[in-house]
């Protein structure tokens, strides 16, 4: 019983934010760019985005066991005509690194959301080297990197990057800074 | 019930088999001699060859029978490129896909980097864990009759995924090499499902 109002409290404060806030508009930009698949790596800072996505029928999502299983569904979703956009936290992307030679060598399309740890008032330290190594490693295999500090920069840059990966082509990843995430209450 | 007295199967004709009346299936490949075997069998528009993303072939597979609910989805893969992506089976079995079939060409070897031993020759098998996984069907072959009998129902209606395991020989055919030029065989691909080049 504790359970479920604790998960209701949840959902509630979730679907506000999601409702008012950025996740809500970066979806609207990705539904506006005819995004049908979803795969994703769970991550705090993804919850209401991932939330709404589930919520849509016309959105096949997939959960992964590891973040590169994303990367050959969302080729292959494009070798099959639809457009897909992952979400994972930045820990996930060093997972990803040689499935990246697909979509790369394939010039398929590729949108990755990316919310970052390991950069600002981060508690666990785990999360630091991997933090620091996003970007770089990304742009070590030749995925272009965005990023955005701020809501209003993010909503932004998404509509950029949407439209740069599904129309020309490109591989991207737009990191969303963990300030603009807030600091993970524990 | 398998003769253990059989020769061991050869992985060309057992892929030649499921590839012989292929109808409008969909077809990719794991990288390394299913590769090679797939294109052996001859080169089709509906083919979608990986070179290299070791432990992708299920999961393009998976991206396209999404995208794709109309066609039937094989992959066929080694059982060095199906392990990299162990994980892969708990997110196919989850997403529950009716049109994608995994086959696995099993030598029990990497057999493309000197024929060291793999997991599935030490007791670990593939089928029992895709059955576990929750797989519709789950199978392992070692018979040329049964190949026979699964190519006649490739086509057929499915009630979720399904995984094949062949036992083959551990043998390295001479290569057969189709394009590495991975956007020509994309774009080759979409215009086969009428999409246009991109």
């Amino acid at each position: 019983m504790q359970q479920t109002t604790v998960s209701n409290a949840a959902d509630a404060e979730a679907a506000a934010a999601a409702i008012s806030g950025w996740p809500a508009r970066l979806y609207a930009i990705l539904k506006a760019a005819d995004v049908r698949q979803m795969a994703f790596v769970p991550d705090a800072g993804h919850s209401a985005l991932i939330r709404l996505f589930q919520a849509d029928r016309q959105v096949t999502t997939n959960v992964l066991t590891t973040e590169e299983e994303g990367i050959a569904i969302s080729t292959g979703a494009w070798l099959g005509g639809q457009r897909c956009v992952l979400l994972m936290q930045s820990s996930g992307v060093g997972n990803c690194i040689n499935m990246l030679s697909l979509p790369l060598m394939t010039r398929a399309p590729l949108l990755i959301l990316v919310t970052m740890r390991g950069e600002w008032a981060e508690f666990n330290p785990w999360q630091v080297p991997m933090g620091r190594g996003t970007q770089a490693a990304l742009e070590a295999v030749g995925v272009k990197v965005m990023r955005a500090d701020t809501a209003e920069d993010l909503v932004d840059t998404v509509e950029a990057a949407a439209a740069l990966a599904y129309e020309g082509d490109q591989q991207i990843a737009v990191l969303i800074g963990q300030r603009l995430l807030g600091k993970k209450k524990w | 019930m398998a003769n253990p007295d059989a020769a061991p199967l050869a992985r060309r004709a057992v892929v030649a088999t499921l590839l012989k009346d292929r109808g409008d299936m969909l077809v990719v490949s794991g990288l390394g001699s299913a590769t090679y075997d797939v294109h052996a069998a001859g080169d089709h528009d509906g083919n979608y060859y990986l070179w290299g993303a070791m432990g992708g072939a299920a999961l393009v597979g998976l991206g396209i029978a999404q995208a794709q609910a109309s066609r039937r989805v094989l992959v066929i893969t080694g059982d060095g490129e199906q392990l990299m992506a162990f994980g892969a089976l708990a997110t196919i079995a989850v997403a529950k896909p009716t049109n994608l079939d995994i086959v696995v060409i099993d030598n029990q070897h990497f057999g493309e980097t000197g024929m060291q031993g793999s997991h599935t020759g030490r007791g670990i098998d593939l089928a029992k864990v895709a059955e576990v996984c929750g797989f519709a069907t789950a199978e392992t072959l070692k018979e040329m009759d049964e190949v026979e009998a699964l190519a006649g129902t490739l086509q057929a209606k499915a009630e979720g995924p399904r995984l094949f395991v062949i036992k083959v020989a551990a043998e390295n055919p001479p290569r057969s090499l189709p394009s590495r030029d991975a956007v020509y065989v994309k774009n080759r691909f979409r215009a086969h499902l009428g999409l246009p080049q991109g």
